[in-house]
């Protein structure tokens, strides 16, 4: 269905709206707490909830012109909230977010007065991310500074949590009445937690009235714009508004309308309660409306137009909610303004059969109407799953803006299990974020950070020091110059390998008790199973699995890495191989002059070394050789929380970050510049096609882990016919037969040609779709690559 | 072991036959033809290719070379150059790079065999192509058995001109022949390919007869075969065989252009455009209207 003129635009606001810093948030908190409202004798859950009520009760109440879903984080469409109780922007901070040039966050004067006068003398020196670092050892803080990994936590909560089904058959009135069961079942019980117990379940308590609160400011909202409306459409539109918002979420969804506003409403109370990371997400959505779907169709009340009308109006909600401003470094980093919900589709039910329904039909649909930034949206194949919906996202992925990316059902489900998930809870689980696992509704499932795995072996090479800083920072595992062999060279990168593995986590548990003890979140905790029958916090090990995870960057890098200091240092020469023997101190030489005077032999090295992602053995059993590195020195770590440490393997865009703090590279990589992401192969290293990438990542045992990340990059031309589309669907279904974990495809547009044009050395694998037959783009005349270029731009939507 | 003369080895080709294919390419063809887009598939000797844009100006080729063929500011004189190959190794850059070398039969199999989970998804395999693999029986013959033994399909992309023994000799083990016609024109053809057609239309007849799995690929060349008289010649001939197989036309295009350059030859078709869809359709239909199915998608 075409846009309705409505949806069209609610849209083009949405797009419009400029981001802005809203300090409502903020002031609103610290009205509460400067209040006296809550004394020392109240407990910190209670204090939490109570702080979350009054922000519900007290925030401005947003009603769009034609809106048909209702509701904001901010005060209005792209107003962003701060959450000063984790992180306060500085006035320093808040003028890098005003001036930056991409990304930026607008900031009113009223607010810099706001914050120079009220906010920041409350807040400063008391927030989460000062106690963080206070509490981290020099160790942590060096390492931290190195650039050696990054830290979640300093300045937002752990959230990274997905819904599952629950809501739709639960009103908050029901799950008010199951904490009152457990609290009457703790009355007459006195153990040691009991009193702790009780408080966190009257702190839920309390969170899910105040969500049926902000559900009825919003019916009253509504009634009072329907009372002054002329229009007797829009006034029956707000009228319908007002009953459903009356309705929900005190008590379970009737029909698609109210399931979609209560989980909307869902969705604002945990991003309200505290920025978590990765917002939050519906998961299954296909799941979980197709009852309502099928029962409104049958009822006659809802048509497949009036459905996707009203999940337009939810895509551009998510949309209209750009992530937390940053503070400090990354408020001039940070380039992103994505939230990271992702919308689950497909994939297998409870029982193991097949997930797609018709509304997963109806939602690939929405996704290709509405071309938004927000929410993201994955499609999770199974075996189980038909061709034709693998067919109909992968037209969506030709029209070339990175949605949906593509996950494994199959083997999440596995992954799952090897964590000792139940096969029904493994079953309702799937991806968020990028592309995490983990069981919805019932797993708090922690990111803690990124891990820069080539500075690792930086420092190996340099005995524990960073060459960048002079700083000793690692054991001193050994001189390079003395490894005899190979072998001696990787112990020493594996013995600084467990030195900052154990650094990162040793922080970790320090931050999981901070924000176990001070920063409870009662009311995400009362969604997660199982924290109101265990009367325990989300953050404090109430969910039913609580895993950790360390993020390992720059997989390809080290890989080429390693092989070329394998093939180049320790390989004997055999007959008069052309290749000269190098030494290590020569090496070294070579990186510390970041290959300046040294052009012939970093062009050795690039193009003499089996490098990662061409399906050659060499590479790749190098990059096993890593994987069970990393694997060992984080898998089956227990976190404070009751559950286990695992990996991923995804980069967001942190490895460019984690290259920026990074010497010159026995790859031939140059210094500063960005390391490979994800698991994808080196830029521009894999010269063998995408066959050859998909069998060269899957030699790592991705099951292992709790996510990873392969990126591919295809022409539109590549995908314009029915053979290219049917060739798409067979890649991925190949790369899932071997175990792949996901694949997203960047079908590239002019833009991306053009800088191919200019740097081809970073764009060699780039394949484009020529005439009857595909070439590598760089391989082509500058002719045929402007006559590509002119023909994509036409192309472009 | 047996060897074969292989210029390149391509995954993921999906316009070579059915499904997700990898393409071995075969160095060396009998035919002659102006607009070959794989120059340097015609030649059955190694040959050199340079990357001027690629070269760091290290001159290790310089001094390696003993025919002093690369002169100071690094151009190669194609007279004295013997494509020995002795620069190629010591150019890191992968500016230099020698087109063409023989390779063992398990070597090859090992390239087809590490993509058989693609084939097998997607319905694909292996197509020999070239140059003419027809024109190294043995190592093709070789080549397809072990193709057969791994249950891998193969598709055999051939210009048809080769003796009917050779072709009788390897039909067995093609799932797929991907038959080249140029020209119906026996003179025509000759000053388009530098021979005659007469094998090929026969073989191409014989093969029909026999039953095999055919389609029928003809090159449109502006200017050279693309006439109205001359595609209905062809389109009579491919609709009386027996079986009447199906035919794809491919569009001429320019990129060999560059290909040229980097060999160091002249091409002759500088300049000439590709033949737009229109174009491109017309023809079909006149085709179409000899009776012949048009397999291209528009």
């Amino acid at each position: 269905m075409p846009m309705t003129e409505r949806v069209r635009k609610l849209r083009q606001q949405s797009l419009e709206a400029e981001e802005t810093l809203s300090s409502e948030r903020a002031e609103l908190l610290t009205e509460f707490y400067a209040s006296g409202a809550v004394g020392p004798g109240v407990s910190i859950p209670v204090q939490r909830a109570l702080a979350f009520q009054y922000l519900l009760e007290h925030k401005t109440i947003y009603i769009g012109a034609g809106e048909l879903i209702v509701g904001e984080k901010g005060p209005a469409p792209k107003q962003a909230p701060t959450y000063p109780e984790l992180c306060c922007h500085s006035l320093a901070d808040l003028n890098v977010l005003d001036a930056r040039e991409k990304t930026r966050f607008r900031v009113e004067p009223g607010t810099r007065e706001v914050y120079r006068d009220t906010i920041i003398p409350f807040w400063q020196g008391d927030s989460m991310r000062d106690l963080i670092f206070s509490g981290m050892t020099d160790d942590w803080k060096e390492a931290y500074q190195a650039g050696i990994f990054t830290e979640f936590m300093e300045q937002r909560a752990p959230g990274h949590t997905v819904l599952d089904d629950k809501i739709y058959h639960k009103g908050m009135l029901d799950f008010i009445a199951g904490i009152e069961a457990r609290l009457e079942a703790l009355a007459s019980r006195q153990d040691r937690d009991t009193a702790a117990k009780r408080e966190e379940l009257q702190a839920m308590r309390i969170a899910a009235g105040a969500l049926i609160r902000f559900g009825e400011r919003h019916a009253e909202a509504a009634r009072t714009q329907a009372a002054g409306e002329s229009d007797p459409r829009r006034k029956a539109e707000l009228e319908r508004i007002a009953e459903v918002c009356s309705r929900i979420p005190a008590r379970a969804p009737r029909d698609f309308h109210e399931a979609l506003q209560y989980y909307w409403f869902v969705h604002l109370g945990v991003i309200t309660e505290l920025n978590t990371w990765d917002a939050f997400s519906p998961g299954h959505l296909d799941r979980h409306l197709e009852p309502f779907y099928q029962q409104g169709l049958a009822a006659g009340a809802l048509t497949r137009d009036s459905a996707e009308e009203l999940l337009h109006c939810l895509w551009i909600k998510f949309n209209n909610q750009p992530a937390p401003p940053k503070v400090g470094v990354t408020a001039a980093e940070s380039g992103t303004y994505t939230d990271f919900a992702q919308i689950n589709l497909g994939g297998v039910q409870a029982d193991g059969s097949d997930g797609v329904s018709e509304v997963t039909y109806l939602i690939l649909d929405v996704i290709e109407d509405m071309r938004l930034l927000q929410p993201s949206s994955s499609i999770q194949v199974s075996e189980k799953n038909p061709q034709a919906f693998i067919r109909r996202a992968a037209e969506i992925i030709r029209t070339g803006f990175g949605q949906p990316s593509v996950f494994n059902s199959d083997l999440i489900v596995e992954e799952l299990l090897r964590m000792g998930r139940l096969l029904e809870d493994a079953r309702e689980g799937g991806s968020s974020g990028c592309v995490e696992v983990g069981a919805f509704g019932k797993e708090a499932y922690i990111l803690t950070g990124y891990f820069n795995l080539p500075k690792v072996l930086e420092l190996a090479l340099y005995n524990g020091l960073d060459p960048r800083t002079g700083k000793q920072l690692g054991p001193q595992s050994g001189a390079a110059k003395a490894f005899s062999s190979f072998e001696a060279l990787y112990r020493a990168f594996e013995q600084q390998l467990q030195h900052f593995i154990e650094i990162k986590v040793q922080g970790n548990h320090v931050i999981e008790r901070l924000y176990a003890d001070r920063m409870p979140a009662p009311f995400l905790s009362l969604l997660i199973d199982d924290c109101i029958a265990a009367g325990k916090d989300y953050h404090s090990g109430g969910a039913r699995y609580n895993t950790s995870y360390i993020q390992g960057v720059g997989m390809g890098t080290i890989t080429d890495c390693l092989s070329a200091i394998k093939q180049h240092i320790y390989a004997a020469r055999v007959g008069r191989d052309p290749l000269p023997q190098l030494t290590m101190p020569q090496l070294l030489k070579m990186l510390e002059a970041d290959f300046s005077g040294f052009e012939r032999e970093r062009q050795m090295l690039l193009n003499r070394t089996p490098r990662y992602g061409n399906d050659e053995a060499a590479a790749d059993d190098l990059l096993v050789k890593v994987f069970e590195s990393y694997f060992r020195a984080v898998d089956g770590r227990k976190n404070t929380r009751g559950g286990e440490y695992h990996i991923n393997l995804l980069p967001t865009t942190c490895h460019i970050y984690f290259g920026s703090v990074t010497g010159a590279t026995p790859d031939g990589r140059q210094a500063w510049t960005p390391l490979s992401e994800g698991i994808s192969p080196v830029q521009g290293a894999d010269r063998r096609g995408p066959t050859a990438v998909l069998k060269s990542a899957a030699r790592i045992e991705q099951v292992r882990t709790g996510g990873t990340l392969l990126n591919q990059k295809f022409t539109p031309q590549l995908l314009a016919d029915e053979k290219g589309l049917q060739s798409l669907v067979d890649l991925i279904r190949s790369y899932f037969k071997l175990g792949g974990h996901h694949i997203q495809f960047n079908v590239v547009d002019a833009d991306t040609l053009i800088r191919a044009r200019a740097c081809p050395g970073e764009y060699r694998d780039l394949i484009v779709r020529v005439a009857g037959y595909s070439d590598y783009f760089c391989d082509l005349s500058e002719a045929l690559q402007d006559e590509i270029i002119s023909r994509t731009g036409h192309e472009r939507f | 072991m047996i060897t074969g003369t292989i210029f390149d080895i391509r995954k993921y080709s999906l316009h070579d036959g059915p499904g997700i294919r990898t393409a071995v390419f075969f160095k060396g063809c009998p035919l002659e033809c102006a607009w070959c887009h794989n120059p340097e598939s015609q030649s059955f000797s190694p040959e050199l290719i340079v990357h001027p844009k690629r070269c760091i100006a290290c001159r290790a080729c310089v001094e390696v070379c003993l025919q002093a063929a690369i002169d100071e500011r690094l151009g190669t004189d194609r007279g004295r150059c013997l494509a020995c190959g002795d620069c190629v190794p010591v150019c890191f850059s992968d500016a230099r790079e020698l087109v063409g070398r023989e390779m063992r039969l398990d070597r090859v199999m090992d390239q087809i065999k590490s993509d058989r989970v693609f084939y097998e998804q997607s319905g694909g395999g292996v197509t020999f192509s070239g140059g003419e693999p027809l024109s190294q029986p043995v190592f093709l013959q070789a080549a397809l058995a072990a193709c057969r033994e791994l249950g891998i399909h193969t598709a055999l992309d051939t210009c048809g001109h080769a003796d009917w023994e050779v072709i009788d000799q390897v039909r067995s083990g093609v799932d797929l022949f991907l038959y080249d016609l140029k020209l119906f024109d026996e003179e025509r053809h000759k000053a388009a390919t530098g021979v005659s057609n007469a094998l090929v239309l026969d073989n191409l007849r014989r093969l029909s007869e026999l039953g095999h799995t055919v389609i029928v690929r003809i090159p449109i060349i502006p200017g050279a075969n693309d006439d109205r008289g001359g595609l209905e010649q062809l389109g009579a001939f491919v609709a009386a065989l027996p079986g009447a197989p199906p035919v794809e036309l491919l569009g001429y295009h320019q990129t060999a252009e560059a290909k040229y350059a980097s060999l160091g030859r002249e091409y002759a078709l500088k300049g000439l455009p590709s033949p737009d869809r229109e174009r491109m359709q017309s023809l079909a239909g006149i085709l179409s209207g000899c009776g012949v199915t048009v397999l291209n998608e528009w």
